[in-house]
């Protein structure tokens, strides 16, 4: 039994759908990658997975199971018990993610308090054990530290250190390297890795950076306007690409145009609140289109590797299959 | 920290002249005099006049008196009280517990009531409490300090009967002042009553005086409040796991506190103009009743003092709350 399962959540802003009948699973030890655009829903997607929707945003599901747990419909009180011990996540900009107000003890020692109940003492001997873990040197010294005196790497490892306080079972990273230098980028990378490895963690990892999907994950999924137009494993998903969108994601990517006079981009913007088409979300911008996608709304079809939602699916020489 | 406030005191100086020069201009504009005052209607002799104004030293010019009282000023000498002829400092310690301590009740009182309606405010934002809290914010605001306070005697001391209409404490009760403060000194005294009557005493006037701060803080609150809300590092507590009620109170609090402060202690200065007010109403025999009984009898030396006295009271509290910024914000307190 997979360890996160999503069947069919959406998350709607009055009229808006932000997320739309989105479905993934989640394996033990697995990484999956979910990569899109910004305002595909992929950050909004896990917001509403960790119960952090407000109100007016609304949030629907067939189902939301975690590690045998029914997350759709316990209380409040009981979400919180599994959000921040079994669920963690750390997000994009790691400087402001963390309480200007509080040391960077005080806050990691929070979260143990809260969930393992552990006493000063003990919370300290944790907390200097995670620093430890993530790479921070001196970390007697980071403890007693605000947020406003550390690096953008090391508050994200800070962030990182609260997020595995309780050995959580699936840790959400949400663009976790976007805000940082490059080179910082590779080493939190590679540590988020190296604990995933250790503790056997699902780890959901959202990124516009394919290289990074390419590196590490297992699985990707692939969103579009709110919905998962693509899943396939990782190294398919590279060579045969069955959703259009993918595919001008690829040719994106400046290694995959080398030669070529300029980068190859898809024209149009992903459609805001008030242009959604009616038919296939991206028939207005596919290359590919036909007065069918134009028309009707397509599901998530099986392919060799995954499923993806295009009724012309492309095949392995990356042409669609209407010919 | 010390070069800071050595700074901030040096910035002070030109302020503290302003303000003599001003008290001193200001009573000295008003028609009459002190002897004039005195005598009444009474027929005036102008030879008496005349000696009662040179022994005042008031015949002479008024820039050489304006320079004797600056002068005296800086040795410390405030000069005596014309009608009194006690020191002005000594009257003023005298009566300022009484301002004191009905200006800290009202300032719990707006500080409490404040803080608790702007979160309620802010966490139910856009909902029928919201908008009643704020509404009745506004109101407080508005409200005539003088107006409030005697529809409040009327309601409840008269009506009613439950509280007293004017004084400190009832008239049976005889506290030796030990503090000033006559919550402490009820207690010290150890006379059976006593310490109630005061409270009851106090209740009143420490929610006139404190209505348009509470007002001010509890706006303040659910702003500052209302964008610390939409910080990502709440979206890190609550991802934590963390009760709405320990997210709201321990980690956007003390952000938000930050506007707040500031504007607490800019209520002092209200404070002590609303206590001007207050004390009138309530017969409350403080500094504020102090100013204003001597500046219908142009005791021109208890006005040129008590105003500045009563200048750097708000002068040192701001300093204060500049310091106190170093507490609760640690980005400030290590930028220094």
């Amino acid at each position: 039994m997979s360890l996160l399962h999503i069947q069919n959540l959406s998350v709607s802003f009055g009229a808006f759908r932000a997320v739309n009948h989105v479905s993934f699973d989640v394996n033990r030890g697995e990484i999956l990658g979910i990569v899109g655009e910004s305002g595909s829903g992929k950050s909004v997607t896990m917001l509403a997975l960790m119960g952090l929707i407000d109100a007016p945003g609304v949030v629907s599901a067939d189902a939301l199971g975690f590690d045998g747990q029914d997350l759709l419909h316990a209380s409040n009180a009981q979400k919180r018990k599994i959000i921040g011990r079994d669920v963690a996540m750390i997000f994009q900009d790691a400087l402001s993610s963390l309480n200007p107000a509080y040391t960077v003890g005080a806050q990691l020692m929070e979260t143990l308090k809260l969930h393992l109940k552990l006493s000063g003492a003990a919370a300290k001997k944790r907390a200097l054990d995670l620093l430890d873990m993530v790479e921070i040197p001196d970390a007697r010294a980071r403890l007693a530290a605000y947020p406003h005196q550390l690096s953008g790497g090391m508050s994200q490892r800070v962030m990182i250190a609260m997020a595995i306080a309780c050995n959580p079972k699936l840790l959400i990273a949400d663009e976790p390297t976007t805000a940082l230098d490059v080179t910082v980028q590779a080493q939190i990378m590679a540590l988020l890795v190296n604990l995933q490895k250790q503790n056997d963690m699902g780890l959901i990892l959202i990124t516009h950076d394919l290289a990074v999907i390419a590196e590490v994950a297992h699985r990707v999924a692939v969103m579009y306007a709110g919905e998962v137009v693509e899943t396939s494993p990782v190294p398919d998903i590279f060579n045969t690409p069955r959703h259009p969108y993918t595919q001008a994601l690829l040719t994106s990517i400046p290694e995959h145009s080398k030669g070529a006079a300029r980068l190859a981009t898809l024209p149009g913007v992903v459609p805001g609140q008030y242009d959604r088409p009616r038919g296939c979300l991206l028939s207005p911008r596919c290359p590919y289109v036909q007065p069918r996608c134009v028309d009707e709304h397509p599901d998530l079809y099986t392919t060799p590797g995954g499923t993806a939602r295009c009724f012309f699916a492309l095949d392995d020489g990356g042409r669609p299959s209407h010919g | 920290m010390f070069t800071f406030i050595l700074r901030r005191l040096a910035v002070v100086i030109p302020t503290f002249l302003g303000i003599t020069l001003l008290a001193f201009a200001l009573i000295h504009m008003i028609p009459g005099d002190p002897v004039l005052i005195m005598v009444g209607e009474r027929k005036l002799d102008p030879e008496f006049y005349k000696a009662a104004m040179a022994r005042l030293g008031l015949d002479q010019p008024l820039y050489l008196q304006y320079w004797h009282y600056l002068t005296g000023m800086l040795h410390g000498d405030l000069g005596q009280s014309i009608v009194t002829q006690e020191p002005v400092m000594s009257e003023f310690l005298k009566l300022f517990p009484a301002t004191l301590e009905l200006s800290i009740c009202a300032m719990l009182f707006a500080t409490v009531f404040g803080l608790a309606a702007g979160i309620v405010a802010a966490t139910r934002r856009g909902t029928v409490l919201d908008h009643t809290v704020m509404g009745a914010a506004l109101t407080g605001y508005s409200m005539p300090i003088f107006w409030w306070g005697l529809i409040l005697i009327i309601f409840f001391s008269v009506n009613l009967g439950w509280t007293p209409v004017s004084g400190r404490i009832d008239l049976q009760y005889d506290i030796a002042p030990r503090t000033g403060l006559m919550l402490i000194d009820t207690l010290l005294s150890g006379e059976e009553g006593a310490f109630k009557s005061a409270v009851m005493h106090l209740i009143l006037p420490s929610i006139v005086l404190g209505t348009i701060p509470l007002a001010v803080i509890a706006r303040m609150t659910r702003s500052s409040m209302l964008e610390v809300l939409r910080e990502d590092y709440i979206r890190t507590a609550r991802a934590k796991g963390l009760s709405r009620t320990r997210v709201v109170l321990v980690h956007a609090l003390r952000n938000a506190l930050m506007p707040v402060v500031t504007v607490i202690g800019l209520q002092v200065g209200t404070l002590l103009a609303g206590a001007v007010l207050t004390e009138t109403i309530f017969s409350w025999p403080g500094i504020g009743k102090w100013l204003i009984d001597s500046i219908s009898r142009r005791d021109y030396p208890v006005v040129q003092g008590g105003i500045l006295l009563v200048a750097t009271l708000i002068i040192v509290v701001n300093l204060l709350v500049d310091v106190l910024y170093g507490v609760i914000n640690p980005r400030i307190r290590h930028a220094r």
